[in-house]
């Protein structure tokens, strides 16, 4: 895969994957502590989400310290139907990821929303209309969320 | 702690991002018709409470490089996956690291622990760094590794 990003831009990714300052002039901050410009640093900050580098820039929400619930739910779909059931399931705007892996169960999403009511509708009305079984993994223990991958 | 209405508009005006602008939670607190103040000491507030795991970016691990990422799953026994999960989620490799639910016959692994590599020989390792350390109480264990991202956003909800 060709890079989209410069060294200037892996050290910007690097650097705001440790977190973001909150004050008047957040960007102008960054941009001092590496010897850029703020706009500079709003130009690849665009650039990198544009082009897909990133995938999202802003405040990472903890759902359910919020109230709010969040599952990872797995499905067997038949290969031919993938495509349709891909389309049904993020046509959902409470899923909020979806990959195919390599398994039986070959589709997996992650289900975030603000009730568990709205969780559990939402599971299914999948099933509903997929017409397969949804296999539900709700964490029971979070041991680790984190890491930077260094770009 | 409190997640009160405030909290829950600002989540909702930023799930998706933070503005682009030279000043974002200037733009958020206008948008949202509150004082910029309040608004940043409600950030301050969440990102202490953990309500906020952190504010900064999230790369695409493809486009970094790493194309290994592998959802690592174990079947551990139940009385010791509290003290296995703890230790493998402290690798250095793991990005998340949970205890979830079996589902026999069809998924019998109760351990996840998501890894990530440049190389396929380089997930190799950290996976054999796992079942090393599992010794005796690995009762199975299988990787599954992401064919195609189908959808990748921030979460949002219906009420936006």
């Amino acid at each position: 895969m060709t890079k989209n990003y410069d060294d200037i831009d892996a050290k910007l990714i690097n650097h705001l994957q440790n977190g973001f300052p909150i004050c008047d002039l957040p960007y102008l901050d960054v941009a001092n502590e590496l010897g850029l410009t703020e706009s500079d640093i709003l130009e690849r900050l665009k650039k990198l989400l544009e082009n897909g580098t990133l995938t999202r820039f802003g405040a990472l929400y903890h759902a359910e310290k919020m109230g709010g619930a969040l599952t990872l739910a797995a499905i067997k779909v038949p290969q031919s139907d993938f495509e349709n059931v891909t389309e049904i399931v993020n046509s959902f705007p409470e899923v909020a990821h979806n990959y195919a892996r390599n398994h039986a169960l070959n589709m997996w999403f992650v289900v975030a929303t603000e009730t568990l009511e709205q969780l559990t509708k939402t599971l299914a009305d999948i099933e509903q209309q997929t017409g397969l079984t949804v296999f539900n993994m709700p964490k029971i223990n979070e041991y680790f969320v984190g890491l930077k991958l260094e770009a | 702690m409190d997640f009160d209405e405030i909290d829950l508009k600002i989540m909702r005006a930023t799930q998706v991002g933070l503005p682009l602008v030279s000043q974002p939670y200037h733009a958020v607190a206008e948008q949202l018709n509150l004082p910029v103040e309040i608004v940043m000491a409600r950030f301050e507030a969440m990102q202490k409470s953990g309500v906020i795991r952190r504010i900064g970016v999230v790369p695409n691990h493809y486009k970094l490089g790493y194309q290994f990422n592998g959802m690592t799953v174990w079947n551990v026994q139940d009385e010791m996956i509290d003290e296995f999960g703890n230790k493998i989620g402290g690798l250095p490799f793991v990005s998340h690291c949970y205890h979830r639910p079996r589902h026999p016959p069809n998924w019998n692994y109760n351990l996840f622990a998501m890894v990530h590599g440049k190389s396929q020989e380089e997930v190799n390792q950290q996976i054999e760094q796992i079942t090393l350390l599992l010794g005796e109480f690995n009762l199975g264990n299988e990787v599954l590794y992401s064919t195609r991202i189908l959808k990748k956003t921030g979460f949002r909800s219906r009420n936006e």
